[in-house]
């Protein structure tokens, strides 16, 4: 074991004299390389954070979300219609969401007005989002008036602000009591904009949704897995959209290291043949050039890795965050929590280091079982 | 120190980083815990389904609830005109055959 450790430490010793010999070249592809690998797995990490993030924080939103379509659109839920889902079998609460959109001239953003089932504030009280507190330039105690559908203007007091951590779902929010929302909306007594159900057999909530489907045939029943897939389903989208973009740099890189790996220069196959003559076995050669392909690869690999890491959750991925975040006039501000997917690293660290490593080995390998003489002479 | 000790101890060093990156990431998950909480909570107490990452239209702040995401969904002429719509997927139902909206009687969450 000594013994083959000390022959190693002597490959590796000739292995970096020869890298250092051709100082620019490997340099250069060192660089490239860590940069692709920087690349790829900044977009993962991210990408991935994300959606774990979206999954953890939906996964306390509502079982069921029943929407009422009228001519294919969503429409108010009528007085009457609550009891009518009561009578399902499996339902376990059932309750009125009120909410909507109000699009503010003054920021050109779309706000999202709502009322809490517990907690609202008092009647011409709102508590606002953290963006919109932002946007605004609020604070609590501060008047805002904001002019109705109806062409009324109506003052609400900031009562409070939502806090900071909650920003990447309530970012836009203004919450108000239910008698201020029907009010500001002219919204009819008894109506509702949706309806939030409870089931009680987490097992049965698809049969819940079939049968409300089948009792109220206008009525659009979404299931919390079916919101949980939407968000898995646009973040896959966005990675797969990066990803595409950067195809054309993985293919230069691939066609960079193939060349650097496949093909011998004049001066590696004239090193190999006066090895060869000096009494190195074909063994001895091909694993030189394995410690070569090992040491720049898995650098390469290590230093992309370790400097994406960073990158994504120290320097919140400014460099990406346009194109996966997206954008939006009211854009929350929030720090992602780091989940990394053990899987995805291992699947990164096979194609990037293993096909390079063994590139390497087969053009050497031809030159290496050849006749010294010929190799030099070539 | 001989060349390949060095190589081999910035080798170490740079799995070492590597392996702080896991650590790294428990510490900020286990920081983050007050957050996640705070998060959660709101969501169950306002019944919320969507995060709030773009509010420039219904169907872009809340793509789980909006109508199927589709051109022509405001007016005849309007195709879509917001970034986010080139950034969301097309419905799963024009990409796969096998799959159709609202087939077994929900709308498929994924064919926003």
């Amino acid at each position: 074991m000594k013994l083959w450790l000390a022959r190693q430490r002597y490959l590796i010793d000739f292995t970096l004299a020869s890298l250092a010999r051709r100082k620019t070249r490997n340099l250069g592809l060192l660089l490239v390389y860590t940069v692709l690998v920087f690349m790829l797995a900044s977009v993962t990490l991210y990408t991935h954070a994300l959606r774990q993030e979206a999954a953890r924080v939906l996964a306390a939103s509502p079982e069921v979300i029943l929407q009422r379509m009228v001519a294919g659109r969503h429409d108010l839920i009528p007085p009457g219609y609550q009891e009518k889902i009561g009578r399902i079998r499996g339902v376990q609460k059932v309750e009125g969401r009120l909410w909507g959109y109000y699009y503010d001239a003054v920021t050109k953003a779309n706000y999202t007005f709502m009322v809490p089932a517990e907690n609202a504030p008092a009647a011409g009280e709102i508590i606002v989002g953290p963006a919109l507190e932002r946007s605004r330039g609020l604070a609590r105690n501060n008047g805002i008036s904001f002019r109705s559908y109806s062409g009324k203007l109506h003052t609400f007091i900031v009562a409070d602000v939502l806090p900071q951590a909650s920003e990447l779902v309530s970012a836009d929010l203004v919450l108000m009591s239910e008698a201020s929302f029907r009010a500001f909306f002219d919204y009819p007594v008894g109506h509702y904009t949706d309806i939030a159900l409870s089931v009680a057999n987490p097992q049965e909530v698809r049969n819940v949704a079939l049968k409300l489907a089948a009792a109220l045939p206008d009525a659009r029943p979404i299931l919390r897995d079916e919101v949980l897939r939407t968000y898995a389903s646009i973040f896959d989208w966005r990675e797969g959209i990066v990803l595409a973009l950067l195809s054309a740099a993985i293919l230069a890189f691939g066609i960079l290291a193939w060349e650097k790996a496949s093909g011998l220069s004049a001066e590696e196959k004239r090193e190999i043949g006066i090895l060869k003559a000096i009494g190195w076995e074909t063994g001895d050669v091909i694993k030189m050039k394995f410690w070569e392909g090992l040491l720049i690869s898995l650098t390469a690999f290590l230093v992309g890795f370790v400097a994406a890491y960073v990158h994504v959750f120290h320097f919140a991925a400014s460099l990406f965050e346009p194109v996966l975040k997206g954008w939006a006039v009211l854009y929350p501000r929030f720090q992602l929590t780091p989940h990394i997917d053990g899987v995805q690293v291992a699947t990164l660290f096979f194609f990037t280091v293993v096909p390079y490593a063994a590139a390497v080995l087969v053009p050497i390998w031809k030159a290496a079982i050849t006749d010294p003489d010929s190799v030099m002479r070539a | 120190m001989r060349p390949a000790d060095r190589a081999l101890l910035l080798l170490v060093a740079g799995i070492g980083a590597f392996v702080l990156c896991f650590v790294d990431a428990a510490r900020l998950r286990a920081a983050a815990g007050a957050d996640d909480a705070e998060r959660t909570r709101l969501v169950a107490q306002l019944r919320l389904t969507d995060l709030a990452l773009f509010t420039e239209a219904r169907y872009t702040r809340h793509p789980s609830q909006a109508d199927l995401h589709s051109a022509f969904q405001d007016h005849p002429l309007a195709l879509e005109h917001f970034p986010t719509g080139s950034l969301i997927a097309p419905p799963a139902g024009l990409t796969d055959s096998s799959l159709r909206v609202g087939a077994d009687g929900t709308a498929t969450g994924d064919a926003k």
